[in-house]
């Protein structure tokens, strides 16, 4: 783990009026991960980025980015990271290559190279004018804005929300890349396989707060495993397990992690054919946190 | 039926609003011409006046009848309220038209059992419907201070027929691009020609001038004097007409696209594109290039009036004899550039208006928080567009008087007419710039008020054509930062208002920018 952490936040707090979108949030994203920020809509993700851009002010808390304040040193961070929003609206008489160009530069340099390379590989024509692009398209010019920027930190907005599978797949190559690159990405998302497969860690949000956060393995260790097996003849009993159903020679149950080694001698002598032990997926953990009344 | 109920309920305030000021414009009018020219001699002088003076008649319009209150009435008030209701109507029915195609909502109930026509159909009944509720409440205001039904009913009708017209406009324009803004610009175009033609035609005596217009037709139904029925048939003709072309239009393209094609731009940005100014200026580039196209035209125009304006009173010897003792036919040409050059200060403060508050739209449209979240700092981003709207009105000013000047000094032979009116024109920047300051005030403590900064234009306009003849108060008058300008040209120029004006335009903005600078961005 390196140095000081990327963004740091504790006890958070924002209202709108009468709606309290934050409520004592903390979230911590290390230096160089690329840390999955998972919730619905309106559990407040954006309003977390948007304060971390200086563009909101926090009503209590503290927030910490890059090792500095994101209002007071707003102009000095935003040298260091870029943001792709949400819902992305571009100008509209402007070509998508001259916001890419214009956006690059404002955050004070954009790798031409870079430019080029991104371009084709998300397929985008940056002839067409602002007006003229899909939701897709416009998400793209974006993200090759803020990929093509020579910055430490991407705040990725629900960035493929827009985009097809092919593009997605597209997208997911160069968050790994940029990973190798060493740099820090927080990505909002609330698509579970996208995060599954890109994120070192990830916190998940449920109405302005952090419900849970942590390496996926941490997560799932909080989790029963389920488990499906065929046997010749079923146990009388099992140790430890949950929510267990029999459908004739086959079983179905959930058991807490570190009592699995505990339920296998059982199945080992009533004759198991076959086994399949399957770790919560992200999913799962997400709608645990869901389902459940607060 | 379900969507003109929408409008309604989204309208309910503002739409009330128009209406009352509308009434009240005219209202107000009839009851302080009765008030202030009791007797007939006094209404006829008045109507002497107006007849020698283009400049007046450039504003309001011929007078056909100044012997009775109701014919100085329609004079004085006609215009004033058909631009108003013009002005109502087109924002009405693009609002509810391509802005809720913009905005994705026309979508959405699109989506749902209603056919293409329904939203402009809806906008239609409403504005058509408001602007007759406008007529009716005219006559009978009218008609309650003891004006004659037939002439009452006349002026109404003129005055909601106009507003048909520019309702059809709109809706024509709105079919014509991808933009509420372009939509808008457009027929508020229109509705600028329309004005120029008939100032024009009024001022100069050219009657088929004035008749290209639809607001030479509201005067010319003559209310009050022998009224032309017909021309109230022509509006609501033309305005027919113009809805059958939108109604051809919208069958021809999709949901959400304009008649005219989208074009292709570079791949790459010029290198002016890299800081906060450079994005200011390409995104109003275009604007300040039209605005001063159009202060071109209009000062070329009345420029060449302006000599004219001086020779109509050579013909009356009575009349020349009392201006030889005020100071001869240069104090009434100079009196005819003056109002020129006051109305040309207030259209230059609808686009410094505009300008500033184009930093609303870039916040509400998301487009501000790319630069924001870029190395841009909030008094930078604000500061760029607020120096488009300060030197964007010097250039369109400039042009305007550079434009009166030269033709003005062609009809005349003095070459240097043109530095002589071009700097006229720049007293009038210190007003502009304040309501610049106002709008930039607005925008930093009241985000979600800016169209307050239109009524406050508004008002500053009113203040300067009726405070007088309504007899408000000299401190109500005073509120208008435009009253403060000295004369020019002709008058003595006296430098301190225009300093104190400059500086109160820089403490508002300053106010502005400081209140910007803490507030949250508002917007998703």
């Amino acid at each position: 783990m390196q140095g000081n952490p990327a963004i740091l936040i504790s006890g958070l707090t924002k209202s709108f009026g009468a709606v309290r979108a934050l409520d004592g949030l903390d979230l911590a994203v290390r230096t160089g991960e690329v840390h999955g920020f998972l919730g619905p809509n309106g559990a407040g993700k954006t309003t977390t980025l948007r304060i971390l851009l200086g563009l909101l002010r926090a009503d209590s808390g503290h927030a910490e980015l890059l090792g500095g304040h994101p209002w007071n040193d707003a102009v000095e961070l935003h040298r260091r990271l870029a943001y792709v929003p949400g819902d992305v609206v571009l100008w509209p008489n402007m070509s998508g290559g001259e916001a890419i160009d214009l956006l690059g530069r404002l955050r004070g340099g954009l790798d031409r190279g870079r430019k080029k390379a991104l371009l084709e590989r998300f397929d985008l024509d940056p002839t067409k004018k602002g007006r003229a692009y899909s939701k897709g398209n416009r998400q793209k010019v974006a993200l090759v804005a803020a990929l093509a920027s020579d910055v430490e930190l991407l705040l990725l907005d629900e960035p493929t929300a827009g985009l097809d599978p092919l593009m997605e797949a597209a997208f997911r190559e160069c968050i790994t890349e940029e990973r190798g690159n060493g740099r820090t990405v927080l990505l909002s998302s609330h698509i579970m396989s996208e995060v599954e497969a890109l994120c070192d860690r990830v916190s998940i949000i449920r109405a302005g707060r952090i419900v849970e956060s942590g390496t996926l393995a941490e997560l799932r260790h909080l989790t029963r495993i389920t488990v499906v097996a065929e046997l010749d003849r079923v146990p009388s009993t099992l140790p430890g397990v949950h929510n267990l159903a029999v459908d004739g020679s086959r079983i179905t149950f959930e058991v807490e992690p570190d009592r699995l080694r505990e339920v296998l001698p059982p199945l080992t002598t009533a004759g198991v054919r076959t086994l399949t032990c399957r770790p919560a997926t992200l999913e799962e953990l997400f709608l645990r946190h869901y389902q459940v009344a607060p | 039926m379900a969507l003109v109920r929408l409008a309604l309920r989204r309208d309910r305030s503002l739409l009330p609003g128009w209406i009352l000021v509308i009434v009240g414009v005219v209202a107000g009018t009839a009851s302080a011409i009765a008030e202030l020219y009791p007797g007939m001699d006094d209404r006829l002088a008045l109507g002497l006046t107006i007849g020698s003076t283009p400049a007046l008649q450039a504003i309001t319009g011929p007078v056909y009848d100044p012997a009775s209150v109701g014919g100085l009435t329609a004079w004085r008030a006609t215009t004033i309220a058909a631009v108003l209701a013009a002005l109502m109507s087109l924002l009405l029915v693009t609002r509810h038209t391509r802005a809720e195609e913009e905005s994705g909502r026309a979508e959405l109930v699109g989506a749902c059992a209603v056919g293409r026509h329904a939203f402009p159909a809806a906008a239609l009944v409403v504005a058509g419907g408001a602007n007759l509720l406008i007529a009716a409440l005219i006559t009978a205001a009218l008609t309650a201070q003891g004006l004659p039904v037939s002439g009452a009913l006349a002026f109404g009708l003129a005055i909601a027929g106009t507003g048909w017209i520019f309702a059809g406009v709109a809706a024509v324009t709105a079919q014509l691009t991808e933009h509420a803004r372009t939509a808008n610009g457009l027929a508020a175009a229109v509705l600028g020609a329309a004005f120029l033609l008939r100032a024009a035609g009024d001022a100069g005596g050219w009657e088929a001038l004035s008749w290209a217009s639809p607001l030479g037709w509201a005067q010319r139904v003559r209310a009050f004097a022998d009224e032309r029925w017909w021309v109230i048939g022509l509006a609501l003709l033309t305005a027919v007409t113009l809805v059958l072309v939108a109604a051809a239009l919208i069958r021809r393209r999709d949901l959400g696209s304009g008649v005219l094609p989208p074009r292709t731009g570079p791949a790459d940005a010029p290198p002016y594109l890299s800081s906060a100014l450079g994005l200011a200026w390409r995104l109003h580039r275009g604007g300040v290039l039209g605005w001063a196209a159009g202060f071109a035209v209009m000062g070329a125009l009345f420029g060449a009036l302006a000599h004219s304006a001086g020779q109509i009173l050579g013909g009356n010897p009575q009349l020349a004899a009392i201006l030889e003792r005020l100071g001869g036919e240069s104090t009434l040409v100079d009196t005819f550039l003056v109002t020129v050059l006051g109305m040309m200060g207030l259209v230059a403060g609808a686009f410094a208006v505009q300008a500033v508050l184009r930093l609303q739209g870039e916040e509400a449209a998301l487009r501000a928080e790319h630069v924001l979240s870029a190395a841009v700092t909030r008094p930078r981003w604000a500061l760029a567009h607020l120096l488009m709207a300060w030197a964007g009105s010097a250039a369109v000013l400039g042009m305007g008087g550079l434009a009166i000047g030269a033709a003005h000094g062609i009809r005349t032979g003095e070459p240097g007419q043109v530095i002589r009116l071009a700097a006229a024109a720049w007293v009038q920047l210190p007003a502009v710039w304040v309501a610049a300051g106002l709008t930039m005030l607005l925008y930093g403590l009241l985000p979600r008020l800016t169209a307050l900064a239109w009524a406050m234009l508004l008002s500053f306009a009113l203040l300067g054509q009726l405070g007088e003849v309504l007899q408000l108060p000299e401190w109500m008058q005073r509120l208008s930062p435009y009253s403060h300008l000295p004369q020019a040209p002709g008058g003595e120029l006296d430098p301190a208002p225009l300093i104190w004006l400059a500086v109160l335009a820089l403490v508002l903005a300053g106010v502005g920018v400081a209140a910007f600078r803490r507030r949250d961005l508002t917007g998703a």
